[in-house]
This record gives C-alpha cells, sequence and structure tokens, in this order.
C-alpha cells in the first residue's frame, strides 16, 4: 500500500511542477534587471524598474482598459443567453429544432479558434454590405463575437447544475398556481445562481484571454490586452511582459481562491438551510 | 396531477416559453451558424482586389436580364493539389495526435491519482489543477519561451550543471510545441479524466483482488475499460483544439514548417485572398467534422447520465 502512495505523490508532484515552474519562473524573472530576462543580472537585482515602466506604458493601460469592458459586457451578455439556453434544453422536453440548438450550444466549446474568427468576421463584412451594420469593427463586433463563444461554456456549467436537481420544487409552485415567471425567479434562478455566476466567471476570462477571434473581429485603435501582448511577445522574451504576468496571476490566483470560498459557503449555507426546513417539518 | 412537469405547463402558455427559447435560438442562428453558411459560401468566389475581397456568386445582370451564378472550384483545387496545403494539414493532423496522445500518458496518472487520495485533499488538487487555467492562455504559452530559448532557464540551467557545454535547441521545434499544447491542454485531459475515474465502483477491483488479479491485471482488465468515455472525451477535447492551434505554434514551432491555423490566418490577413482562407476553413472543418459529432454525442450523454 506504501508504495502506491508514494507513486500517487510522486506523479502529482511532478504534475504539478509542471504545471507551476513556468509561471513561477516568469514571475522570478520579472523582478530581474538584465534586459536578456533569464540571465540573473546578481549586481541590480532585485528591481520593481519593469514594473514602473509598466505602468507608464500607456498603450498597455489603454489596451487592459478595453479588455475589461469587452470581457465584463461578453460574460453578462453570455450569462443571459446561456442560462437561457441551458433552461430550454433541460426544462422545456423536447420540442422541433431541439437538436439543433444542442449541437449550436456544444460545437463552440471544440472549435479551432480560427474557424470561429474567420465566419464572425466574414458575417460582420456581408451584414455591412447589406443593412449597414456593424458599421466598421471594433469594440462591439469582439464582444458580439466573445459572447457567442462564451456562451456555451454558460450553457453547459447551467445545464448540469440543472440536471443535478429534479424539478418537484417548480413543479409544487406551478400546482400551487404560481406563474411560470414567478416559479424561475423566485425557485429556479435562486438554484442557479452559483453555475451563473461560475459561468460568467468562465466567460469573462476566455473573453479577457482571447486573442485569436479578436483578432479577426477587431478594428483600427480596438486592440485588446492579449493582442497587444501577442504582438510584443512574438518579438522574443520582454522584462516588462513578464512583470505584466505576474500582476495578471496574482489578481487571477486571488480572485479564484475567494471566489471558491464564498461558493463552498453558500453551499454550506444552503445545506443548512434546507436541513433545518427539512426537520422543521413533522 | 402526474403529467403536469414544468414542460407540460409551460406548453399551455407556449408564447412565454417561446420567447425564452427564441432569443437563444435566434442569436445562435445568426452568430454561429449563419456566418459557417457565408464562409461555405465565399470558399466558392472570385478573389477581387476590392473591398469586400470576393466576388458575389449570384449576380442579376440588367443588359441581358439574367441570373448569373459563377463558381470557382479553384479554391478547392489549390488546396488538393498544392502540395503545401496537403503537407500542413497532415503536419498538423500528426501534432495534434502526439500531443493528445503525450497529455493523455501524462492526464491519466495525475486524474488517476487525484481521484484515489482522499476526499478532502482532492478538492485542493483539483483546484490546483484549474488554477493556471484561469491565468492567461497566451502569458502561459510566453513563459515557455523563457525556458526553451538558447539563453533559457532549462539552458542555463543544464550549462551551470555541467550536463551540457553546448546550448540544446529547443525552442521552435516540434517538441517545443507538443509541450507548449501539453502544457495548454492539460487541464481538459484531466478534468474528464477524474470526473470518470471518481465514480468508479472500487468494490471491483477489490473483488478481482480477492479472485487473484494482481493491481497490473485488475487495471487493465477493470478501471481502463470503465474509464473509456473520460478518455475519448480528454482526448477529443485536447485534439479538435490543437489542429487548429494558432497561439502555440506561433511562439514556440519551428518557422520553415507551418501548422493549418497558422498558413488559414497568413491567407487571410497577409495575401488578403479570403475565397481560399474561407476553403482552408472548409476543408479543416470537414477534417474535424467526426471527431466534433463524437464529442457532441459524449457530451450529450454525460448529461443525461447526470439527469437524476
Amino acid at each position: 500500500m506504501n508504495d502506491r502512495g508514494l507513486f500517487r505523490k510522486s506523479i502529482l508532484g511532478l504534475g504539478l511542477a509542471f504545471l507551476y515552474v513556468p509561471i513561477l519562473s516568469m514571475m522570478f524573472f520579472s523582478f530581474n534587471n538584465s534586459r536578456l530576462v533569464t540571465v540573473w543580472d546578481a549586481e541590480n537585482s532585485p528591481t520593481l524598474r519593469w514594473y514602473v515602466r509598466l505602468f507608464e506604458n500607456e498603450q498597455l493601460l489603454g489596451a487592459a482598459w478595453i479588455s475589461i469592458k469587452i470581457a465584463a459586457l461578453s460574460a453578462s451578455g453570455a450569462a443571459i443567453l446561456g442560462t437561457l439556453a441551458g433552461l430550454v434544453l433541460t426544462r422545456f422536453g423536447p420540442f422541433r429544432g431541439r437538436a439543433l440548438l444542442s449541437a449550436m450550444t456544444t460545437a463552440p466549446l471544440v472549435m479551432p479558434e480560427v474557424i470561429m474568427g474567420i465566419a464572425m468576421l466574414l458575417l460582420f463584412v456581408a451584414l455591412e454590405q447589406m443593412i449597414g451594420w456593424p458599421e466598421g469593427r471594433g469594440l462591439l463586433t469582439i464582444t458580439i463575437a466573445h459572447v457567442t463563444f462564451t456562451m456555451a461554456y454558460v450553457t453547459v456549467v447551467v445545464q448540469s447544475r440543472l440536471a443535478g436537481f429534479d424539478d418537484a420544487l417548480e413543479e409544487a409552485a406551478l400546482d400551487l398556481g404560481a406563474k411560470p415567471a414567478t416559479v424561475f425567479f423566485k425557485i429556479t434562478l435562486p438554484l442557479i445562481m452559483p453555475a451563473i455566476v461560475s459561468g460568467w466567471l468562465l466567460a469573462f476570462t476566455l473573453s479577457w484571454d482571447d486573442v485569436v477571434i479578436s483578432q479577426f473581429v477587431s478594428g483600427p485603435g480596438s486592440s485588446t490586452l492579449p493582442m497587444e501582448i501577442f504582438s510584443r511577445v512574438r518579438r522574443g522574451v520582454s522584462p516588462d511582459i513578464n512583470a505584466l504576468a505576474t500582476i495578471m496571476v496574482l489578481i487571477v490566483a486571488t480572485g479564484v481562491v475567494a471566489s471558491t470560498i464564498w461558493m463552498k459557503r453558500q453551499e454550506r449555507k444552503r445545506a443548512l438551510e434546507e436541513q433545518m426546513a427539512r426537520s422543521d417539518t413533522p | 396531477m402526474a403529467t403536469s412537469t414544468f414542460a407540460a405547463v409551460s406548453t399551455a402558455l407556449s408564447a412565454g416559453r417561446r420567447l425564452v427559447t427564441a432569443v437563444p435560438y435566434f442569436w445562435l442562428a445568426v452568430f454561429f451558424a449563419v456566418p459557417f453558411a457565408i464562409v461555405f459560401k465565399i470558399s466558392f468566389s472570385y478573389m477581387v482586389p476590392a473591398q469586400p475581397g470576393y466576388a458575389p456568386l449570384f449576380e442579376w445582370l440588367e443588359e441581358s436580364r439574367r441570373l448569373v451564378a459563377t463558381f470557382n472550384l479553384a479554391n478547392y483545387q489549390v488546396l488538393l493539389q498544392d502540395s503545401l496545403y496537403l503537407n500542413t494539414f497532415l503536419y498538423s493532423l500528426k501534432v495534434a495526435a502526439i500531443s493528445t496522445v503525450l497529455c493523455l500518458l501524462l492526464g491519466y496518472p495525475m486524474a488517476y491519482a487525484i481521484a484515489r487520495s482522499a476526499p478532502t485533499t482532492r478538492n485542493l488538487f483539483l483546484m490546483l489543477i484549474i488554477l493556471p487555467f484561469w491565468t492567461s492562455f497566451l502569458l502561459r504559452v510566453y513563459a515557455w519561451i523563457g525556458l526553451l530559448k538558447t539563453n533559457g532557464v532549462i539552458n542555463n540551467t543544464l550549462l551551470s550543471l555541467g550536463i551540457i557545454d553546448q546550448p540544446l535547441v529547443l525552442l521552435y521545434t516540434d517538441f517545443a510545441v507538443y509541450v507548449g499544447i501539453v502544457y495548454s491542454y492539460l487541464p481538459f485531459m484531466i478534468l474528464p479524466l477524474y470526473s470518470n475515474l471518481e465514480k468508479h465502483d472500487l468494490t471491483l477491483l477489490e473483488a478481482a483482488a480477492d479472485l487473484g488479479a494482481r493491481p497490473f491485471k485488475a487495471f487493465f482488465k477493470i478501471t481502463l475499460p470503465l474509464s473509456m468515455p473520460g478518455i475519448v472525451a480528454g482526448c477529443l477535447l485536447v485534439f479538435i483544439p490543437a489542429v487548429g492551434e494558432f497561439v502555440i505554434p506561433s511562439l514556440l514551432g519551428r518557422t520553415d514548417q507551418l501548422m493549418i491555423g497558422t498558413v488559414l490566418s497568413a491567407q487571410f490577413f497577409g495575401a488578403r485572398n479570403w475565397p481560399v482562407a474561407s476553403a482552408v476553413a472548409i476543408g479543416l472543418l470537414l477534417v474535424l467534422l467526426l471527431p466534433i459529432l463524437l464529442f457532441q454525442r459524449y457530451q450529450q450523454r454525460e448529461l443525461e447520465a447526470s439527469r437524476r
């Protein structure tokens, strides 16, 4: 039994090292004074000079602001549309066209980004020619494209949450004469809220991170942060990108840990309330 | 009132139900399905230098009062005859297949180890696996440039330890692309495998042991066949996007052998030949159609199974 425990520990250790060493090394060298990035300049390091330079770089800061706006908007759109699609697919029973809807919500999960990008751009070009909208390409077109490819993720998360509990509560409320809209807002929505929140976060991250689709559907003056980073790192490593990466990793890690703890707490609270409600009934 | 499910009641109130269905349906139809139809259409067009870059398929000629259709099959001919495209397609499939196998070889033992560890530590390990996925994909690929380049971390370490005396050529090779893909897609392999392995009935293994099977044999006769759905899902989640991967090969890959995603965007942005780029996209879609359908079937079955 003991050597099996050892096997488990060593494979997990190895795998996690593989996942984390590159990130940690990138963070470590962000404090290196040398322009060569990976050659440690022991005399003048550690230094914060690349962080200072980063906050003086208005181009990158502007791109970051654009990315935040797009990510927040498209995550919200994706959360609404994805929740509706998830609800329709799990609760509305069979209807004509259900298979197509189901296919359209899972395909973007695996569709190569270059195909999505070219398809979206050609649509926007054709639409502009036909009806004059959307005029040119920029924030609007990137947001629409991001809503489309991220809503699939929200749908999957919401769907598996909805499949996880039966519709007895909803049925009971309907039997008691509640309107479907009331049932949705009073029962279904609170139950699937954790799924919607994690779906929103997932959509936000995917949008914030996307470079390929954005590149296809962006226009002049609407470079997102990943597009800026991509054009820089294509020319090789640069110390200020290491500083930027460090900041982003720290923000994300804090956010993920905090939201995980928050969701765990909500779950526990709900379970407790459920238990109390049960023990109230004789 | 046994039949009064949510669905039945909402059929009675079908106006509201129809509206709720129509909104996501409309969005996906306009922004996901129609674009593919347009790509398909343009893949048969002639390239023209002016905006929008392609000639119309159907044209109403006023003088002769006729509707004229001009199909250009040359875009697909180029795809089949130009060895550049065939090579790139085959190379992309090879890279994706090798990376998927490597990902499985690393991901399976990890998923197994997590699924068989104490329930309290499981969640911690899962979070550690998912955490990198939340941080920028682009920056994680970028991190490998710093590790793999000639005066990068790996070469510097090996040189200073005296293991090598010439720096190894690691960056801009096939190896670098495999590492990049395995690194970026590992969580997508581990998560479906974990959710499958976690559900296994361990008494089966005990029974096998009682009947005299060695752990090795029990694994290949019981655990491995039972985890097939997880293996298929994980492999598809890595393989399909990896074939069309663009960022990883352009940052870490060879410059003399491109992947299809890179060629597609070069045709699009560089040569500005939208019809050929569209034909490449349709070709890629056809190659991936079978795996995509397979993935959809798996996804559907998973959802059915999780329904109580």
